[in-house]
């Protein structure tokens, strides 16, 4: 299998080829492993079923048009007063689009409709017309995206401010740390690099009783930063993030060879031009990577976004999504598998595109947290 | 004595006093004073409100920062200010009111300051003896604001009004008959009207604040006292109903009663309480209870061993596994080498809270796939939710699953950073396959990996996502008795559960001693790595 692929220059002993099959099957093994909750997930989002128990790795294909008894048409949308759940004797409101316009269906509350599910391949009467119950296979994230109880792309939106706000903060404020830290020779130096790396280990999960009654104080007088406000958790996320990233940081500075600025200030050049026009032209594409991790790290934060955000409208992805796993996730199973993947995407594009220079950072200390 | 003295900045001083930079020195003033200003406000807020503690920390920190950029010889630390600054706020603040909250009750029961509560209790009302009652009967006029007509029954049916500040009797109206629909450009309430309006009509007092009348029941309204009353000289709060004195037991104090110490409440002759404790200091009972309650020191020992071993477990299993594919995808013969590590790093890429949940969706034994695989190759599906050491198994599964890839990708860098000559010798030398792994990229690779591995450790020693999102922490330990505590639970999330716990009632002040123990910890492991790092030579010699 691999000899096509084999240099040509040696021949491979039998022995070496035996190794090089086992060592692929491994992988390939390894791969199903790594790969297999993904690939779950994904078919789950697909799968226009709801409950876990009905799952299979493949979905039933679909039949996305809805057939009426004398007009054919598309499934747009099942709305009703529930949102994603119609319950038996809910009033039930069809959007569906026949011969290109969008047309709204409703069933009344009593009647026809107490005979219907909404399972797939099941049919209803709505007046005297007979539907047939078909379900696409992007009816998880149709229904995730148009609850109401559920406003998941305002989380989304939530998330995206926060984590792209916070990390730009954080690079600004720790680039220039970490240009003192490696650049000056002052007293206490050493002493106050270590001091900020203990007081990093520091599980700020558990000084969140005193970061919420800050908060609260804080938002009675600036309501910006307090309590259940973007602001407020964007100060204590970067707040908490300047002792690891001015470590991290410094190690980049460190790797700028300092004859560069010495030279300069000879020519007159002071601290800030050296570091404006030829230190951070040098790390910026280092601080692009830095910033964009703490935007994953942040992105992926729920414990702190939990505790401090209270108001459903103002919760980031992370959180929203948990209340899908606390609460009932046996039966939004599919519309979570929705979510799971839509919010995993910015994470997972920005890590696979970014792999090498992710271990070059990681070889000089930097660590997942 | 600290001066930048390195020559760059040397150089810098010299020209201090060109035109730019009186500029730029009217610019750290300008600055200065809008965040001083903005502090000021801060400051002074904070201490209206009463809360010292946030002010004086406030103020502490403007005073830093103006004394660093106001001191030429605290140059090197301007540039580092906004950081220290909000480190100062957001970490060493909350670091050092963990630090006092572990020495106090703070808690249900106790979550509010002594002056607080003296505040809360003042407010509490009681009919005193011959006191008068009324039936009452809510109005309420344009504006929206409440009135009472009260009827004194036991007087022939005298009939009084009283509004939000005014109290007088009414003559227009015959005893006996029926209320008037108006009064006084007041409207009376329907039935259902001041059903709906009777909680904001109980938080009202009536009448002229001299002599307040009050909501008590459904009919009955009131001449209301203030019942209980704080005597500063005393330091006690007399209960006017009972005329019995509650006393505050401090941590130094004595109960009154002699009964067993009772922190952080007013207590009386008799022994009763008042409803609500106050924040006490309680010395290091917080940490004296790790040894002397069953309760906790039972769940607190075997989570304290369940936390080491699923680290080091944790560490071993993702260093083990990730090495493997690492020494695999060294050779570059396998096909499609770059996209097998590719996907081979995509649990990592996937957020953990997200992972984790699929997981446990996955995992599920009536529901999720595993069981179901595992049934239709007639196996039973092993109880992950229910027994406490399949769910440790589990923990370490999916934490196997996220892990991997982190020292994979590591390990792959450490390894290709390995000289191939040193290989060359050694296959000179004759060594086989295992020698060289055991001689060679072991040893060069822990020099690199090692301090990683510690990184992973402390990480993992306070991963509270996967155990949270898992399964809480279950299932429930029977020896914590009333407190929450799991079989998986570590310390992290023991100390999250004390705190925050679900309807048990929060004890922040045993949480906090516990993070105390967690960061002294975390803090040793944190300064052995940077030893081995030989992070001092690092620090002090290079650039």
């Amino acid at each position: 299998m691999s000899k096509a692929k084999a240099p040509k220059r040696r021949r491979y002993r039998p022995a070496e080829n035996l190794q090089l099959a086992l060592q692929t099957t491994i992988l390939a093994a390894a791969v199903i492993f790594a790969l297999f909750p993904i690939v779950w997930v994904i078919s789950a989002a697909l799968n226009p079923s709801q409950s876990m128990s009905s799952q299979t790795v493949i979905p039933p294909l679909p039949d996305r048009r809805i057939i009426t008894a004398d007009e054919p048409g598309k499934l747009l949308r099942i709305a009703s007063p529930d949102g994603a759940r119609v319950e038996r004797s809910a009033e039930l409101v069809l959007l569906v689009e026949i011969d290109g316009e969008e047309k709204e269906l409703r069933a009344p509350k009593n009647g026809y409709v107490d005979n219907i599910r909404l399972e797939p391949g099941e049919s209803f009467l709505a007046g005297d017309d007979l539907y047939d119950i078909r379900s696409s296979y992007l009816i998880n994230v149709d229904t995730l995206l148009n609850t109401e109880r559920k406003p998941f792309m305002r989380w989304m939106f939530n998330s995206v401010v926060i984590a792209s706000v916070s990390s730009i903060i954080v690079v600004l404020i720790t680039a220039f740390s970490a240009y003192s830290f490696s650049r000056f020779r002052f007293a206490g130096r050493r002493n106050l690099l270590v001091l900020i790396l203990l007081v990093q280990v520091f599980p700020n999960l558990l000084s969140m009783v005193a970061i919420f009654l800050m908060l609260q104080q804080i938002g009675q007088h600036i309501p910006f930063f307090g309590l259940n406000t973007a602001g407020g958790l964007i100060l204590v996320y970067v707040g908490g993030a300047m002792g690891i990233n001015i470590w991290l940081m410094k190690g980049f500075f460190d790797s700028v060879p300092r004859d560069i600025d010495e030279s300069a200030m000879v020519d007159g050049a002071n601290h800030w031009q050296v570091y404006w026009r030829l230190i951070f032209p040098l790390v910026r594409p280092v601080l692009v990577v830095v910033g964009i991790l703490s935007f994953v790290g942040i992105y992926n934060e729920f414990v702190l976004a939990r505790v401090l955000l209270r108001d459903k409208d103002s919760w980031t992805l992370m959180v929203g999504l948990w209340q899908f796993i606390s609460a009932t996730f046996g039966q939004d199973w599919g519309v979570f598998a929705a979510g799971a993947v839509i919010g995993a995407l910015p994470s997972l594009i920005i890590y696979l595109s970014l792999q090498d220079q992710i271990v070059g950072g990681l070889t000089q200390g930097a660590v997942k947290g | 004595m600290p001066m930048a003295e390195s020559t760059p900045a040397a150089i810098t001083n010299q020209r201090a006093f060109g035109l730019a930079s009186i500029f730029r020195l009217g610019l750290v003033y300008l600055g200065l004073m809008v965040v001083d200003a903005f502090a000021l406000f801060l400051v002074y807020a904070f201490a209206a409100d009463g809360v010292w503690e946030l002010a004086i920390t406030v103020g502490l920190i403007t005073l830093m920062v103006n004394v660093i950029n106001l001191r030429p010889w605290l140059y090197a630390l301007r540039w580092i200010a906004p950081a220290l600054a909000l480190m100062c706020l957001l970490v060493v603040y909350p670091i050092a009111y963990t630090v006092y909250v572990s020495f106090t009750n703070y808690g249900d029961g106790n979550l509010l300051t002594k002056s607080q509560v003296i505040k809360l209790v003042s407010r509490e009302t009681y009919l005193p003896e011959g006191g008068k009652e009324y039936a009452w009967a809510l109005y309420r006029n344009e504006q929206g604001a409440l009135a009472l007509w009260l009827t004194d029954e036991a007087d022939g049916d005298k009939y009084y009004f009283a509004t939000t500040a005014d109290f007088a009797p009414v003559a227009a109206v015959a005893a006996g008959a029926d209320l008037p629909e108006t009064y006084q450009g007041y409207r009376r309430l329907s039935r259902a009207e001041s059903l709906r309006a009777s909680g904001e009509a109980q938080n009202l007092s009536f009448g002229p604040p001299s002599a307040p009348i009050g909501i008590a029941g459904r009919r009955i309204a009131g001449e209301f006292a203030q019942r209980y009353i704080y005597q500063e000289e005393q330091d006690a709060v007399l209960d006017r109903a009972t005329g019995s004195i509650f006393y505050p037991v401090y941590a130094t104090g004595k109960d009154p009663a002699g009964q067993s110490y009772r922190t952080g409440q007013f207590v009386n002759d008799a022994g009763a309480t008042l409803r609500t404790g106050f924040i006490a200091n309680i010395g290091i009972k917080n940490y004296r209870s790790f040894l002397e309650r069953d309760d906790i020191r039972i769940p607190l020992t075997r989570i304290f061993l369940w936390t080491i071993s699923f680290s080091l477990l944790s560490v071993l299993s993702t260093f083990t596994v990730g090495l493997c594919f690492a020494l695999i995808l060294q050779n570059r013969r396998i096909p499609f080498r770059r996209a097998f590590r590719t996907l081979l790093i995509v649990p990592w890429a996937i957020p953990g809270l997200i992972s984790v949940a699929v997981w446990k969706g996955m995992l599920n034994p009536n529901l999720g796939v595993v069981s179901n695989l595992l049934r239709a190759i007639g196996l039973e599906a092993p109880p992950f939710f229910i027994d406490p050491g399949w769910a440790k198994a589990g923990i370490l599964l999916i934490n196997l699953w996220l892990g991997y890839p982190y020292f994979m990708l590591v390990c792959s860098g450490a390894l290709a950073a390995i000289p191939s000559d040193m290989y060359e010798a050694a296959e000179v030398d004759g060594a086989g396959w295992w020698s060289k792994f055991r001689d060679l990229t072991l040893p060069m690779l822990l020099v690199a990996v090692g301090p990683l591995l510690i990184a992973s450790f402390t990480y993992n020693f306070n991963n509270f996502v996967l155990i949270e999102a898992f399964n809480e922490g279950g299932p429930p330990m029977v020896e914590s008795g009333t407190l929450p505590a799991g079989h998986t639970d570590i310390l992290i999330s023991y100390a999250f559960r004390l705190a925050f716990g679900g309807g048990r009632g929060a004890d922040f002040g045993l949480a906090s001693a516990i993070t105390i123990i967690i960061f002294l910890m975390v803090a040793a492991v944190t300064l052995l790595q940077y030893r081995l790092t030989k992070g001092w030579e690092e620090t002090s010699e290079n650039v």
